[in-house]
């Protein structure tokens, strides 16, 4: 008997192993607007979200491919009514079980009913060390009180807490008041990720990027925090994230297109990224096909598998089983198209780009008034036209 | 860090062991991160269940290992390690 369908594919082409990491993007929707949201920008067109039913089966389906890692992202994931259920359906399949949140939805009765329903982890998001910047690049007038208050609950109810900010050039010099702040409210990891332009932060890059001497400083006050931090014994673990565009080489970005992480957007679509959505690629939906499908043979995970994609520079370069030739987003946001080599390489020929962002970062004066704000408004702007 | 055989291991919070059949090892999961973990770490990390002391670690160890000599000295230099990485604590 033949299984033409069957026959006629090619199974797992590139010998991909399984998807370790699940992304699920819950949801668009958000309360806050943050200017350098990773979101796409016409968020606001997507199509209906999927059920909880969906996201089931999603669920089961990836865990049974070995995912064990698994983020409940946004949009604010708070925002969907089936969470609990899903935290509990996820805790149940064996997921380590991440909460990435605004803390905006969240009570303290929540956070003691997601510990019970077996949710290993909450990770709350902080605009800045002071309440007015915080709630300005937020674009919500209480914002900051209510991520003090929770990130008190999480703490309270035993969790590991992981405090995130996203720095830029508003405030990169808060970055030892951000320390102090994490220190004294207990947070086991601190992330402090510099801005990475993509999405809605591409869109602001010059009113975000900071300048190579506002960077060079932040880091030295993280390099001394640290010391300090381990001369006292203490477990809180600094992260700081580099940014991209201060590098001469770029990150191999997601270990590699298609190799461990697997993001699901609130439409179903799937990505080898949460950024991924912005490339000119066709990727496949869970609402048309199975993980497993999607995942080892669908045409959009198998297009940046490998090498035999590469133009040179990489082509040739010593280094592309490193680096995997960079970020395929990064590529097309800044060459308009997604094959090139990641121009924060200095072997791009397109490195020049990067060099002017940081010359226009040293010049900058955009203030915070300069920002567009991630909310439905602005989306529309970007698919209306 | 001090360590002696009475003292008991347990997992920090945030922490947890578990076989991934698709990895085919133990796996050390914490918030965003994974550590695959090798044949002897598991089995190590297999013992730890936070009532049992250093000392009844390492003869359960050596009893499922025979062949493998004195595991003493090894056991505690991992979990001197994995103390140092904060993945578990000492009581």
């Amino acid at each position: 008997m033949m299984f033409p369908s069957e026959a006629s594919v090619a199974r797992n082409p590139n010998q991909a192993g399984p998807p370790l990491w699940l992304l699920a993007e819950l949801t668009y929707r958000c309360p806050l607007q943050c200017p350098y949201c990773s979101n796409p920008l016409d968020f606001a067109q997507t199509r209906q979200e999927l059920t909880t039913e969906e996201w089931v089966q999603v669920l089961v389906e990836a865990r049974a491919m070995g995912a064990a890692q698994l983020g409940f992202s946004g949009g604010e994931p708070l925002v969907r009514q089936d969470l609990p259920l899903l935290i509990a359906k996820a805790r149940s399949l064996g997921y380590y079980t991440n909460l990435i949140t605004s803390g905006l939805g969240l009570t303290e009765a929540k956070v003691n009913a997601f510990a019970e329903s077996g949710l290993d982890h909450i990770q709350i998001s902080f605009q800045a060390s002071d309440p007015e910047l915080n709630n300005a690049v937020a674009g919500s007038p209480k914002a900051f009180a209510q991520k003090l208050a929770m990130a008190q609950a999480v703490k309270a109810a035993g969790y590991p807490m992981v405090l995130n900010f996203v720095i830029h050039r508003h405030n990169i010099h808060q970055m030892t008041d951000i320390m102090v702040l994490c220190e004294r409210l207990g947070a086991d990891y601190v992330e402090l990720a510099t801005c990475q332009y993509y999405g809605w932060a591409f869109e602001n890059r010059e009113s975000l990027m900071p300048s190579k001497v506002q960077l060079v400083k932040a880091e030295e006050e993280v390099n001394r925090y640290r010391t300090q931090l381990s001369a006292s014994g203490s477990a809180m673990k600094l992260i700081f994230v580099t940014p991209d565009y201060y590098e001469e080489r770029p990150k191999a970005c997601m270990n590699g297109w298609g190799s461990m992480f697997l993001t699901v957007a609130p439409d179903g679509t799937a990505l080898p990224c949460h950024s991924a959505r912005l490339l000119p690629i066709d990727f496949p939906n869970v609402r048309e096909h199975d993980l497993s499908h999607i995942w080892y043979d669908s045409p959009g995970f198998n297009h940046y598998r490998g090498s035999h994609w590469m133009p040179e520079p990489c082509r040739s370069c010593d280094e592309k089983d490193k680096d995997f030739g960079g970020c395929r987003c990064q590529a097309y946001l800044l060459t308009g198209n997604a094959d090139q080599a990641d121009p924060v390489c200095s072997k791009s020929p397109h490195h020049g780009r990067i060099l002017a962002a940081r010359r226009a970062a040293d010049h900058a004066h955009a203030g915070i008034g300069d920002l567009v704000y991630r909310n439905a408004v602005n989306s529309r702007l970007f698919f209306r036209g | 860090m001090d360590m002696n055989m009475d003292q008991v291991p347990r997992f920090r919070r945030g922490f947890r062991f578990q076989w991934e059949p698709a990895q085919q090892s133990y796996v050390l999961l914490y918030p965003e991160g994974m550590v695959k973990l090798n044949g002897s770490a598991g089995a190590i990390l297999s013992e730890v269940d936070g009532q049992r002391r250093i000392a009844d670690i390492v003869i359960a160890l050596e009893r499922q290992f025979p062949s493998a000599g004195s595991l003493s000295e090894d056991v505690v230099a991992f979990l001197r390690d994995a103390s140092n990485q904060h993945w578990i604590e000492l009581q």
